[in-house]
């Protein structure tokens, strides 16, 4: 089964709001080793001047990645994900995700092509607060790889 | 300029602790039998936890955990750990490309498990060094 090219240029409904809980930066910090004071102590993170513990800069894929099962489990676009392997991974950011934000994703489906028998789907998942201030813009590419 | 190098070990408890903080449990990520059943060589640690590592080392180099305004890599080569306590090693290395006019650094960076590179394409972009 191959990918729908047509979804190139596709946006999807925004997802529900996921809340950045300080407890869950300092979990992810804590389980890829960042012991920086500022993922884990408020005051370290105020005199940096946020207003509390600041993410480390891989934590948006915690809410991209449950955000981008809109398209991976949309039938109509086709991803067969157990044929699936991660290919690029970008984050641009307007400023650093920090515990208290209310982040809501919107999925685009930027461009799909096929070479050597593999599809290659590459996604933005743009990150904002519900009151609409950019945080995050992220791209990944997920490889389809083909039947063998 | 070349920035100095950056190891982190990795074992198959990280693997397990990344899963639960990150929410990805796939199977690949910490079971050999599963693992091996897709053609992999075993369990394999997350792409977006060697990315996670590598971003370490780039915010430590900035000297603020707040200082990346981009990161991107490539994922070339899956990194393999063994079931014992040693685990396998990443070694992180990086070089200055540019610092543009507005006083940003730009970042090559390079990440290598048992001398084969394991990501390419690895860029950052941060408002400081040092």
């Amino acid at each position: 089964m191959s990918l729908d090219h047509s979804f190139v240029g596709r946006t999807y409904p925004p997802t529900a709001p996921y809340q950045v809980g300080r407890e869950k930066i300092r979990e992810f910090a804590t389980a890829i080793g960042a012991s920086d004071p500022a993922h884990h102590d408020p005051e370290a993170a105020r005199a940096l001047g946020h207003p509390d513990v600041v993410a480390p800069p891989t934590f948006p894929v915690v809410l991209t990645m449950a955000a981008s099962r809109q398209l991976i489990e949309d039938p109509a676009l086709g991803v067969d994900y157990s044929r699936v392997v991660h290919g690029d991974q970008r984050f641009a950011y307007t400023r650093p995700v920090v515990a208290g934000d209310e982040l809501v994703c919107v999925n685009t489906v930027e461009d799909i092509t096929s070479r050597g028998g593999h599809e290659f789907l590459t996604t933005r998942t743009d990150v904002s607060t519900t009151a609409g201030e950019p945080v995050v813009a992220v791209w990944s590419k997920l490889v389809v790889r083909g039947e063998a | 300029m070349e920035l100095p190098t950056q190891t982190f070990r990795v074992t198959r408890a990280d693997l397990v602790r990344y899963a639960g903080a990150s929410g990805d449990f796939n199977p690949i990520h910490w079971s050999d039998r599963f693992a091996t059943k897709v053609g992999l060589p075993g369990v394999i640690a997350h792409g977006m936890f060697t990315m996670a590592l590598v971003g370490r080392a780039v915010t430590a180099w900035a000297g603020s955990p707040d200082a990346v305004v981009e990161y991107g890599v490539r994922f070339t080569r899956p990194v393999v750990v063994p079931d014992d306590d040693a685990g396998t090693e990443i070694v992180v290395t990086a070089v200055v490309r540019e610092v543009t006019d507005d006083g940003l650094t730009k970042l090559d960076v390079t990440a290598t498990c048992l001398d084969e590179k394991v990501l390419s394409q690895a860029r950052a972009t941060v408002r400081t060094i040092g």
